[in-house]
């Protein structure tokens, strides 16, 4: 494997995976929690948020990244604060990449996750609670186990997305090999100059292979979450 | 000494409006009338479903809710079970885990371990614990959701219905274990239902709703004879309950001889045993009146009585009467013409002649 692909394409494939892992794991619990907001909450500005959720998934990934440049950069108010603070810094940084392609896969992964949510029998819930559980109980024991498959499909949706995100992270930072040079961005650079094509086609390859092996996995994990719940 | 339930709310839900009030010291108390009377919306009220808007729920001294001195407790602090019409089990859990599930939140108590036995054994669903509730027949579940709420010790059990998804010999699985919870488990239950059967079977206090208010509420035989309730829409037929006591058996012609207050009856009954109890309803409509002991007629059982009280006449034209046999109201349904004919009034002497019995209860 490492005959076939230069070590600097092995770096590409590997930091992809661990932006998109990232990227993933790191937004799952705010997936969770806004989903759960907009399936159940009554709240002013409850379409406001929505909408907020849902502006990457419409505007052009370039603009995204610039507004991320704009808050998150080292000079930009969040950027700052992060880096005061905690000494964070995300631009032109592998976690920038991370950031732009959670920013990217969360409102595919809050859908999933507010679908199934939505899908929940209420009246499970009040059962639950006749027996002594208290809201946060219900909530852990009986409505989140309920919509693990929506999880499951929010989680694996966010991550090939994040595999594939470009745009917003090429924007925000850059395309620097080793560090914020994910697979889409390698094979960007590799199709920009001569004598590129092997190298783009093998990355493409490894692309699809990752892409392919993503869904089945999703596949088999929402047939066993599946299997466990079945509703009658 | 305070009512083991003490209820009287108001509340609106959309243009219905519910606006209850009963007492109820009943081992169970059964709330009867047609779909849409605002039954499970009173027991949703005392599960604490639905928050009234004016009105007390008192459960055995306990303030659940009184609006004017903004109590409300939560229905996860009530420890009220609540067997819903549906079943109801948590699809993701093994019957095991279903049936334990209010275990993780109550208190812990020297019982501890103790109970499940118990439980499986009262419901007979030891057989089921490690399948999942997917498996399971509508009768099962129905059971398993019974267990899940007994195992939670609560101070009150309500039952929504549970018998009315189920088909009729499920229906008849169910009703032995209903009965063994009443009589065998200290904990009062409040069970709605709207099938006369039903109730007469398992109720001990009955109170019939009707467009969201208690009509009457009291002990199910003096309530279900009661002439004027029988004129509700939606209301059971007017029937009589007599607890009866088996005292012997016509071998050659099937019969059961069973002593009431009233007088003996024979049913064409088998496998009832020898010296137990039970109740037999008896509906209005088949029961006749005769000024005189009848000769040559096929009907087996005629008591003796006077006739209490005369109702209304229907639109139907039928008269219902109420006959004091012995202590024991029977309530007779005859035509206005009869009443007319036989010149009858309260007081008159008569025959009660009973052209059928049902027992509801083995």
């Amino acid at each position: 494997m490492s005959d076939w692909l230069s070590p600097e394409e092995w770096t590409a494939v590997r930091l992809s995976l661990i932006v998109a892992t990232t990227a993933m794991l790191a937004s799952l619990p705010f997936g969770v929690g806004v989903a759960f907001l907009l399936a159940r909450g009554k709240f002013w500005g409850k379409s406001l948020l929505d909408a907020l959720v849902h502006l990457p998934l419409i505007m052009p990934p370039v603009v995204t990244g610039y507004l991320l440049l704009i808050g998150f950069g080292r000079r930009g108010p969040i950027g700052q604060f992060l880096y005061e603070w905690f000494g964070i810094v995300l631009s032109f940084r592998w976690t920038g990449a991370a950031l732009a392609a959670a920013v990217m896969g969360f409102p595919l992964m809050v859908r999933a996750i507010r679908l199934s949510i939505e899908a929940v029998d209420r009246k499970l819930e009040d059962a639950a609670g006749t027996l002594g559980a208290n809201p946060f109980w219900v909530f852990a024991v009986v409505t989140l186990p309920l919509c693990l498959p929506g999880i499951v499909v929010g989680m694996i949706l966010c991550f090939a997305k994040a595999m594939g995100e470009f745009g917003a992270t090429i924007t925000f930072v850059s395309n620097i090999p080793g560090e914020t040079q994910t697979l889409p961005s390698a094979i960007y650079t590799f199709t920009q100059v001569p004598g590129g094509d092997a190298g783009a086609m093998r990355l493409t390859l490894i692309s699809i292979a990752i892409s392919v092996a993503a869904l089945f996995l999703s596949e088999l994990l929402a047939r066993f979450v599946g299997r466990r719940i079945a509703i009658e | 000494m305070s009512p083991l339930l003490d209820i009287a709310v108001e509340h609106k839900l959309g243009s219905f409006t519910l606006d209850a009030s009963f007492t109820s010291d009943g081992r169970l108390t059964a709330l009867f009338g047609r779909s849409g009377s605002g039954k499970t919306s009173l027991v949703n009220v005392i599960g604490g479903l639905i928050r009234p808007q004016v009105g007390h729920v008192i459960v055995d001294g306990q303030v659940l809710v009184d609006t004017r001195r903004g109590i409300f407790v939560p229905k996860h602090r009530r420890r009220i079970g609540y067997v819903f019409q549906e079943a109801r089990l948590f699809p993701h859990l093994t019957v095991r885990q279903n049936l334990l599930f209010g275990r993780w939140f109550t208190p812990k108590a020297e019982t501890d371990g103790k109970d499940l036995p118990a439980v499986l054994d009262l419901l007979g669903i030891g057989h089921l614990l490690d399948r999942r509730p997917t498996g399971l027949s509508g009768g099962e579940k129905q059971r398993v959701a019974i267990g899940r709420a007994l195992l939670a010790r609560p101070r009150l059990l309500l039952m929504d219905e549970p018998l009315a998804s189920l088909d009729e010999a499920r229906k008849a699985e169910i009703l032995p274990y209903i009965e063994r919870l009443r009589d065998e488990m200290a904990i009062p239950i409040v069970y709605v239902s709207h099938s006369a059967a039903e109730v007469a079977r398992l109720a001990t206090t009955l109170a019939i709703v009707d467009q969201g208010a208690i009509k009457a509420c009291g002990p199910t035989a003096e309530v279900m004879s009661r002439l004027d309730m029988a004129r509700l829409p939606g209301a059971p037929e007017a029937s009589s309950l007599l607890e009866a006591k088996v005292i012997g058996f016509d071998a050659e012609y099937g019969l059961t001889r069973l002593e009431t207050r009233a007088g003996t009856l024979q049913v064409a009954r088998a496998g009832l045993a020898l010296g137990s109890t039970l109740r037999v309803r008896i509906l209005a409509s088949d029961v006749m009146v005769s000024l005189s002991p009848l000769d040559g007629i096929s009907a087996l059982n005629v008591l003796a009585g006077t006739v209490a009280e005369i109702g209304e006449r229907s639109e139907a034209g039928a008269v219902d009467l109420r006959i004091d046999c012995n202590g024991e109201m029977i309530v007779a349904r005859l035509t206005a013409k009869s009443v007319a004919a036989l010149a009858l009034k309260s007081g008159s002497p008569v025959y009660a002649v009973i052209k059928s019995v049902s027992i509801d209860a083995p």
